[in-house]
């Protein structure tokens, strides 16, 4: 008879890694956390109406990456590609927002291939959303969507668990409200273009100093029907100033206890055989350098 | 596969591990980082001035270093809410030593004091790291360090903070020569014999490279520099000694005035 040992569910969550990751922790000291980024990412719609400007989004975030209180990239990016008119920005766990901007903008590529019509930005966030719901906020992707379609400008806020706001200015991350402070005293309907640049930048900023999760640079992406705008480090207010001192160290500084050398090029012998590799006529065979020093006996020099 | 098959949903039936309890937390963790270092005659104590909780700066200019005496300067890290007091009952202490002694306190003589005063609260602790820097009695520069139930400790150099990790095993390299090896034929490094131009520079450089790379370092920094009695400023105050953006201030002195010299240099840091 068949063992009934293993036994699959058939429908609903499968929870059997949760006694796993319980013993996991208990052994370790805690479970394992994954690197997280405090972050300041914001959207605006700008143009229409009066402004006599064409109708479009325009994205923001600062570029600290953190690994608790580390600052573990001064200069990353976190507004993420989805197509050539949709863009995305991060916040929460890296890893999280770059995998499921990655997987979304494949699948954003297949159903435009398939309808033979560029995807909308509702279909880009109902994507995300189904996914993210399904993981339960597991997936730790805070994100700001914004892009050009068929509709008009659309700009939307998905977070971790699954929920949408569909709204004309929005910020997330560490620094929405640093950001949504500058957003809810200065933002206007309508504005042109450059107004929507400088008020972005300016509540980017405004995370980058007054949030500790954020920092560095301004990045800033402008979509409109004509096409994106990447404006990657449109400001650098926090450039970092020379060293008083001069850290070389004296050849000799680290002390050794042996000394070996050898040459790493070992002799090499070659014979035509058949096919791809037989003897070409009128091709020169140049043997490989062996002997002493890095390059074989006349090779390079190093270190002179 | 499931691992609990006869009890599929064993995860839910599992007791909390303890009664879940909401206690008050009278601590908070105020970032920044404090370091100093000893000369032969002079001591250099120095701090940044963030004082943050979590992700938010609660003020870009709070002190965290204290000028005690003509020869003793403290700086303190952790919890500034018990760090601003331990300094007021410490300068309070020092008060009551000049009325009962007619002089002030000497510099070895307030780091045992502060052992006493942090020993004092063992089961309820000032959740500060100390360091104690200046000059003393012999008019050489020292420092002492501090952990918080007042284990102590006379040394060269010390860092402590949110970037002690990151600034010490600098200073270690930079000051004690760790892991460097003297050029054949030449003197061995002695620590504590760098001049005070190097010595400023190297505290300048780990304060902006801990900003780099930690968030809750910032701002604006304090550099406190005592001077032996009848040790030369040149090396200080002469033309073009300073770094660009550098203020210089001297502080007069608090009491009859032995001839040491306290000055203070500030100098903006990043403010991201």
């Amino acid at each position: 008879m068949v063992s009934k040992a293993v036994e699959t569910p058939n429908a609903g969550f499968d929870f059997s890694n949760y006694a796993r990751n319980e013993f996991f922790g208990q052994r370790l000291q805690g479970i394992p956390k994954a690197t997280s980024t405090g972050t300041t990412i914001v959207g605006v719609i700008f143009g229409g109406g009066d402004s006599g400007e064409e109708p479009g989004v325009c994205l923001g975030a600062d570029t600290r990456a953190t690994g608790g209180p580390i600052v573990a990239d001064k200069n990353c990016e976190k507004i993420h590609y989805l197509t050539p008119q949709i863009r995305c920005c991060g916040a929460g766990t890296a890893a999280d927002t770059e995998f499921v901007t990655n997987l979304i903008s494949s699948n954003l590529e297949l159903h435009a291939l398939s309808q033979g019509r560029p995807a909308r930005v509702v279909t880009a966030m109902t994507m995300l959303k189904q996914y993210l719901f399904r993981y339960q906020g597991h997936v730790g992707a805070h994100l700001v969507l914004g892009g050009v379609d068929v509709t008009g400008p659309q700009l939307f806020t998905v977070h971790a668990h699954g929920s949408t706001d569909k709204l004309p200015y929005v910020t997330m991350g560490s620094g929405s409200l640093a950001a949504m402070a500058v957003f809810e005293s200065s933002f206007k309907e309508n504005m042109k273009r450059e107004e929507a640049i400088a008020l972005v930048s300016r509540a980017i900023r405004s995370g980058i100093f007054n949030d500790l999760g954020s920092g560095s640079n301004v990045d800033v992406a402008v979509i409109t029907k004509n096409g994106t705008e990447n404006l990657r480090n449109y400001e650098m207010p926090n450039e970092r100033g020379l060293k008083s001192r001069n850290y070389k160290f004296r050849r000799g500084t680290t002390a050794w206890t042996k000394e070996s050398i050898r040459s790493l090029i070992v002799s090499e012998e070659i014979k035509s055989t058949s096919g791809a590799g037989k003897d070409q006529g009128g091709v020169e065979v140049v043997p490989v350098p062996t002997g002493a020093g890095a390059g074989g006996e006349e090779g390079m020099e190093i270190d002179s | 596969m499931a691992l609990y098959h006869n009890q599929p949903m064993a995860h839910a039936q599992e007791p909390t591990a303890a009664p879940i309890e909401h206690r008050f937390n009278p601590y908070s963790d105020n970032g920044g980082s404090i370091l100093a270092i000893a000369g032969t005659d002079f001591s250099v104590i120095a701090g940044d001035t963030r004082q943050s909780e979590g992700y938010n700066i609660q003020t870009r200019y709070a002190r965290k270093v204290w000028q005690l005496t003509d020869k003793a300067v403290l700086a303190t890290n952790g919890f500034a809410a018990d760090g601003n007091n331990f300094v007021k009952r410490v300068k309070q202490r020092l008060e009551w030593y000049e009325h009962a002694h007619h002089k002030p306190m000497g510099l070895k003589s307030i780091a045992r004091m502060i052992q006493t005063m942090l020993y004092g609260k063992r089961f309820f602790p000032y959740y500060v790291y100390n360091i104690l820097g200046g000059i003393e009695e012999d008019g050489s520069g020292a420092v002492y360090s501090f952990d918080p139930v007042g284990s102590y400790e006379r040394e060269a150099c010390r860092a402590a903070g949110a970037a002690q990790s990151l600034i010490q095993p600098f200073l270690d390299n930079q000051i004690y020569f760790k892991n460097q090896q003297p050029e054949p034929g030449s003197q061995p490094f002695i620590p504590g014999n760098l001049p005070l131009a190097t010595v400023l520079s190297l505290v300048v450089d780990s304060f902006t490279s801990a900003t780099e790379r930690h968030i809750e370092v910032g701002d604006g920094m304090e550099i406190y520099i005592v001077m032996a009695r009848d040790r030369t400023t040149d090396d200080l105050l002469g033309e073009g000694k300073l770094q660009k953006g550098m203020e210089i201030e001297e502080l007069g002195t608090l009491g009859e005035g032995q001839g040491e010299r306290t000055f203070l240099v500030r100098q903006a840091l990043k403010r991201d």
